[in-house]
């Protein structure tokens, strides 16, 4: 993969699967410790002590299709290649929490990539999970949850075009809003 | 929110969408499904969703339902477009970049026609 924006596509995919009607994206870029912190939160089914055990060997999927399962060890190592660090807390019926961390300047890390593009695809794709992301950068954040955009729509679905050109400029404006003050200073 | 974009506005919406839902008679919604596994959002399966998204909003194309879902099981076909037309059987396109998304959604889903050439056979 080449951007972060498609492992935290992927990951939140694992949350889907797992049966997760809640989920939060968050991402925190802070320039002044030089850190990129990315987070993904699932009130999913968990995995019992054994399976997390395993969760980064490349060995290792819930998966009936196929026998190996890439995306955790793939973010792993993505983080751990940039003096960074990995790690996954998980209670079964509770949830899971991946989390990477980056060294922000590393010359090794991949760019985050098409956050908003991510985002859509998730929201939209998948509506019947609440979305959460918040972003932030040094002392600026975004935060958006698809909660309140559903209770105003009532039933109108999310992927009515005007719903969807909405919501596609909510999250472009929102990150924009949020990178702009780092640009200008 | 700190956005521009206000629930104001999304209210004026789904107005909108409801007065033009009225004036169009149910026949069902097409669903468009494309498959969002490890092997398919590394083939391009985001870009590929992306792509509908952004026509379905462009072209104010009503009555289409866009999902996306796990692993479809047939890694060496992703990305994996499935359109599913009601009353008929689902179509499952293979190796969809953006370019051939747009051209199913206006061929198959709009006009009606399968795009046979991008089928996976069998």
């Amino acid at each position: 993969m080449r951007e972060l924006a498609l492992h935290i596509l992927d990951i939140a995919e694992n949350s889907i699967s797992a049966g997760a009607n809640k989920i939060k994206i968050s991402i925190i870029e802070n320039h002044r410790d030089d850190l990129l912190e990315i987070e993904i939160k699932d009130n999913g089914k968990g995995m019992d002590a054994d399976t997390l055990a395993n969760i980064t060997d490349p060995f290792i999927t819930s998966r009936t299709t196929r026998k190996v399962g890439l995306g955790i060890p793939f973010f792993k190592a993505a983080a751990e290649t940039c003096d960074g660090t990995f790690n996954i807390h998980s209670k079964q019926g509770l949830g899971t929490k991946v989390q990477a961390v980056f060294k922000h300047s590393h010359i090794d890390r991949m760019p985050l990539g098409d956050i908003s593009g991510t985002l859509q695809a998730l929201i939209i794709g998948t509506p019947e999970v609440n979305w959460v992301f918040e972003y932030n950068v040094d002392e600026d954040s975004f935060v958006f949850d698809d909660e309140p955009i559903k209770e105003t729509l009532d039933g109108v679905p999310l992927s009515e075009p005007a719903v969807m050109k909405f919501v596609r400029e909510m999250i472009d404006e929102g990150i924009k809003g949020v990178r702009q003050k780092v640009l200008s200073e | 929110m700190s956005t521009v974009k206000s629930l104001d506005d999304l209210k004026k919406i789904r107005e909108e969408a409801l007065k033009k839902q009225q004036l169009r008679e149910t026949s069902g919604k097409t669903e468009v499904i494309v498959g969002m596994g490890t092997v398919g959002i590394a083939a391009g399966a985001r870009e590929t969703l992306k792509a509908i998204m952004d026509m379905i909003a462009n072209e104010d194309l009503n009555d289409i339902i866009v999902r996306q879902t796990g692993n479809i099981g047939l890694d060496s076909y992703e990305p994996i477009v499935v359109v599913a037309v009601p009353g008929e059987d689902k179509v499952n396109y293979g190796k969809v970049n953006p370019e051939m998304a747009r051209r199913i959604i206006k061929d198959h889903v709009i006009d009606g026609k399968i795009v046979s050439e991008y089928q996976i056979q069998g």
